[in-house]
């Protein structure tokens, strides 16, 4: 009996309930529907209702529960000998039984004791799923035929499921604030431990990052430095270098396709600058580590210039033509926002287009671009892959765009890619980086889209 | 203006206030040419950003669409493959068939007497080539004591070689493809055994360590696994949501809360989503690692804020009169929803959530965090086997330093594309084809 299986009786139960509801109504009123409080399909949803949500409900908290429930009984009836291990190994000990039972690969040798608890746990691992289906039927069954008991041509049946309905949606629009809270709980949660290894203070001010945590407690470095300095300062020089490119290349296509170019020019440009944001970022990455850094490899050889192959200038640029589309359609939009008036008042006194632009349009059209800008700015602080390609590994305190740096994303990447060790302070770091990378990004965001918004309004 | 001091030089200072007022305009009108140079020189820059970036992966990714496979007579020996005579199919499984084809091209060659040499000659074959035949003899034990020409998957350098990777006048110590195989080489192609074919492995298999065996099927599965979970779980819950906020919801601080809440969670750095999936669904709730169950439920959240901020454009586009007239005729708010307005909205909330899932189908960094990863050969049979998506094979691809490799991270990288363009032109067709203004 698995759950699929259940899903799908569940849901038959329920849809037969509700032509049995239908039909039931209509029958109650021999035909007549207009006797009904409702239409009939109401009281056949009623039914269905009845029949699905509990029975849903039971099931959802007994899959929740049965796992940890079995696990206790197995581990219960082990022999005393097992029994007393310490925690941990007992905790092993379980994964292995259970292991077992799945018929995965052991980490060791299967005892009789073993492989003897690991057939009790299927044992009561179908009995569970057995006794799971029964209930839910059951209750399937018991909440239909209540409902059905209660139909009557008085019961104001569409005013029951619509308030079930309005539940549902309610619970839908909910989601967004559980996901910002479960975001939010989940990074301050494993900062905290992370912060009672590390103080906060040599975190946020550390100059030296090196998270290689020891394997043998006398090895040579093996202390691990969290100072995350250095990673702001890279995550810093490549957004710089990216909003450099991105930030004129943007504005000025803006610019052009809302007030130079002809409506063919702008219906062929605007989508293509559109595919620009389109572009999956492994994609710009593979683009990034191949092709442009070592072309400016070979370009700074021949200048003469020492180019790291991770430069950061390699991954800013790449990241700048990801973010050009982010700035250049904000902008389009504010520009395309200023009221006609103010052109038609400019061109009036004799200013010529570019004057216009600049001179008046421009200064209106500030806290739009602003806002675009910022937006550009917290989508190249939290981009990931690009960095992961084509930036490096190793914290490198520097300001020249030719040398490799690294930055908060790909630490993050690093540290949680490869062994999951979940309490040591290098997985914990990730957390801690994470937590730092949604204020800073939460903070631009907020300002961006507050400033947008009093734009709006300015105009509207 | 000029400022009139004397009659004599009206006509002088007039002279050159005009030349003066001429140099302004021109001046100005310079400035009107550079400034809309500047735009078409912007406009120029992205475009060449986007052409550069398309045509230096078509360039290195097209080859990969073709394989090298060189044709050998397979001597299919009944003492090597069922010398019992049972046909057995667990017998033919096991034999050992890379005794054939290293044989038969050793027949091929016989002039090659030296170990080492016979060893790069039998490399010339892909390690893969023995599976090719034992699916053979499964497929039809018949053939077991024949002898077949058969076309087999040539081994990457051959491949590299044939497609020009490797100069062949280059010095021999700066390539990895030697003398004497591009001997053995050109002896093929003199015979016609060497061809390029259409590489249909490269879209029917799993990843593989050897480059000439590795093939996207398994990350396409597996992509399909995870866009269905979020599928299936984000376009009911935003639409839902969507609804709530725009038809039902009254206008107070908690409304207004959820709103700035769907907007900031829009802009939050996808890695982010990542780690709350590690936390949560992984080390919380203990689901499996690197399964696309975890993955559609992280992008689902992910792509959450698209779907309702779509929705509502969509919902909000619907005129007024057509809710007052369904109201008007005694249908409930629900009824007035559901029969009248989502109707009309649909064609903007299905081109919202194909857009929504385009940019999930290409997300990667979250689905590292969750620890898919993974190198994984076999195909996902289902939402809870361990899989790899496509974005993630690209970038596990990409981090390998065979030169076929490159190929065929780029030739991956076009399907992803192709998928993509795929996406977005059916959104735009249903734009096109169902938008209605009123």
């Amino acid at each position: 009996m698995s759950p699929t299986f259940l899903i799908i009786v569940l849901i038959a139960l329920s849809v037969f309930g509700y032509y049995c509801g239908r039909a039931r109504a209509t029958a109650m009123v021999s035909g007549r529907v207009r006797e009904l409080h409702s239409r009939p399909s109401y009281y056949g949803s009623y039914i269905a209702l009845w029949c699905a949500v509990p029975a849903f409900a039971v099931a959802a908290g007994w899959l929740i529960f049965q796992p940890a429930i079995t696990a206790n009984i197995v581990v219960s009836s082990l022999p005393e000998a097992l029994k007393n291990l310490p925690p941990d190994r007992l905790g092993l000990l379980s994964n292995d039984i259970h292991n077992l039972a799945d018929g995965n690969i052991v980490s060791r040798t299967a005892d009789p004791a073993m492989i003897a608890a690991a057939d009790q746990l299927n044992y009561y691992r179908s009995v569970g799923n057995s006794a799971l289906f029964v209930i839910a039927f059951v209750i399937a069954i018991a909440g239909g035929s209540y409902a059905r008991s209660r139909l009557s041509p008085t019961l104001r049946a569409r005013n029951q499921v619509e308030t079930a309905v309005r539940c549902f949606l309610i619970a839908c629009s909910l989601i967004a604030i559980v996901t910002t809270i479960g975001i939010v709980l989940s990074l301050i949660l494993e900062s905290i431990r992370f912060f009672g290894k590390v103080s906060v203070l040599e975190f946020l001010f550390g100059t030296e990052w090196s998270p290689q945590t020891a394997l043998r407690k006398d090895q040579v470095g093996a202390s691990g430095a969290f100072g995350a300095i250095p990673l702001f300062a890279g995550t810093l020089l490549i957004t710089a270098i990216a909003v450099i490119v991105a930030l004129p290349i943007g504005l000025f296509s803006a610019i052009y396709l809302s007030d130079y170019a002809s409506q063919r020019v702008r219906s062929i440009a605007k989508p293509l600058l559109e595919i620009l944001a389109g572009i999956p970022t492994v994609v710009y990455g593979f683009f990034a580590a191949l092709t442009v850094a070592p072309y400016l490899r070979e370009l700074g050889n021949t200048l003469g210039l020492d180019v790291a192959s991770e430069s950061a200038l390699a991954a800013g640029l790449v990241m700048g033509i990801m973010i050009i589309p982010v700035i250049s359609s904000l902008s389009d939009d504010v520009i395309n926002a200023v009221p006609q008036s103010l052109r038609d008042g400019s061109y009036a006194l004799g200013a010529t287009q570019s004057e216009t632009i600049t001179k008046v349009i421009l200064p209106a059209a500030l806290p739009g671009i602003f806002a675009a800008f910022l937006l550009a700015v917290s989508r190249a602080i939290g981009e990931t892959m690009i960095v992961v390609m084509a930036a490096g590994l190793a914290a490198n305190l520097t300001a020249n765009p030719f040398e490799a740096v690294t930055t908060v994303t790909v630490q993050i990447v690093t540290l949680l890619v490869g062994d999951q060790e979940f309490d040591s302070a290098k997985t914990l770091a990730a957390f801690a980086l994470g937590l730092l990378l949604f204020c800073v990004t939460l903070a631009v965001n907020i300002v961006a889209l507050h400033v947008v918004r009093k734009y709006r309004e300015q105009y509207e | 203006m000029s400022d009139i001091s004397g009659s004599a030089s009206i006509a002088d200072t007039n002279e050159s206030a005009k030349k003066q007022a001429s140099d302004q305009i021109k001046r100005r009108y310079a400035a009107e040419r550079r400034f809309k140079a500047y735009g078409v020189i912007a406009i120029v820059l992205a475009m060449s950003a986007l052409v550069w970036l398309l045509a230096s992966i078509t360039f290195t990714g097209y080859q990969a669409f073709v394989q090298t496979y060189v044709k050998l007579d397979i001597q299919f020996e009944t003492q090597t493959i069922d010398p019992q005579g049972t046909r057995n199919p667990q017998t033919l499984a096991r034999a050992n068939y890379a005794a054939l084809y290293k044989g038969a091209i050793r027949d091929r060659f016989p002039e090659v007497k030296k170990r080492r040499d016979k060893r790069s000659l039998t490399r010339m074959i892909s390690s893969g080539a023995d599976l090719q035949l034992r699916d053979m003899v499964l497929a039809d034990p018949s053939i077991i004591g024949t002898r077949q020409s058969v076309w087999l998957v040539a081994s990457d350098e051959v491949d590299q070689f044939a497609k020009g990777a490797y100069d062949r006048k280059s010095p021999e110590a700066d390539r990895p493809f030697k003398d004497k195989q591009i001997a053995w080489f050109d002896a093929l192609v003199a015979s016609d055994a060497l061809e390029k074919q259409f590489n249909f492995p490269f879209f029917t298999s799993g990843t593989s360590r050897e480059p000439e065996l590795a093939g996207i099927w398994g990350a396409i599965v597996g992509s399909f696994w995870t866009m269905l979970v979020t599928l299936i779980l984000s376009l009911p819950v935003g639409v839902a949501a969507a609804i709530y906020l725009q038809e039902f919801a009254p206008k107070n601080r908690w409304t207004d809360l959820i709103e700035v809440n769907i907007n900031n969670l829009a802009a939050v750095p996808s890695i982010v989503f990542g780690l709350l999936g590690l936390a949560v669904f992984l080390n919380f709730f203990e689901l499996p690692r690197s399964a696309p169950v975890v993955g559609g439920m992280v992008l689902a959240l992910m792509t959450l804020p698209t779907i309702i901020i779509a929705t509502r454009a969509a919902l909000s586009a619907v005129p007024p009169s057509i809710r007052e007239a369904a109201l008007g005729v005694g249908a409930s708010k629900q009824q007035m929803v559901t029969h009248h307005v989502l109707p009309l909205a649909l064609p903007g909330i299905l081109t919202g959530t194909i857009i929504g899932m385009a940019r999930a189908l290409g997300e990667t960094a979250p689905l590292l965090m969750i620890g898919m990863v993974a190198f994984i050969v076999d195909i996902p049979d289902g939402p809870m086997t361990p899989s790899t998506v496509l974005p993630i094979q690209i970038f596990l691809w990409s981090d390998l330093p065979e030169r076929a490799f490159v190929e065929r991270t780029s030739a991956a990288i076009l399907v992803l594309l192709a998928f993509l363009i795929a996406m977005n032109a059916i959104a735009i067709l249903l734009r096109k084809k169902f938008e209605r203004r009123w």
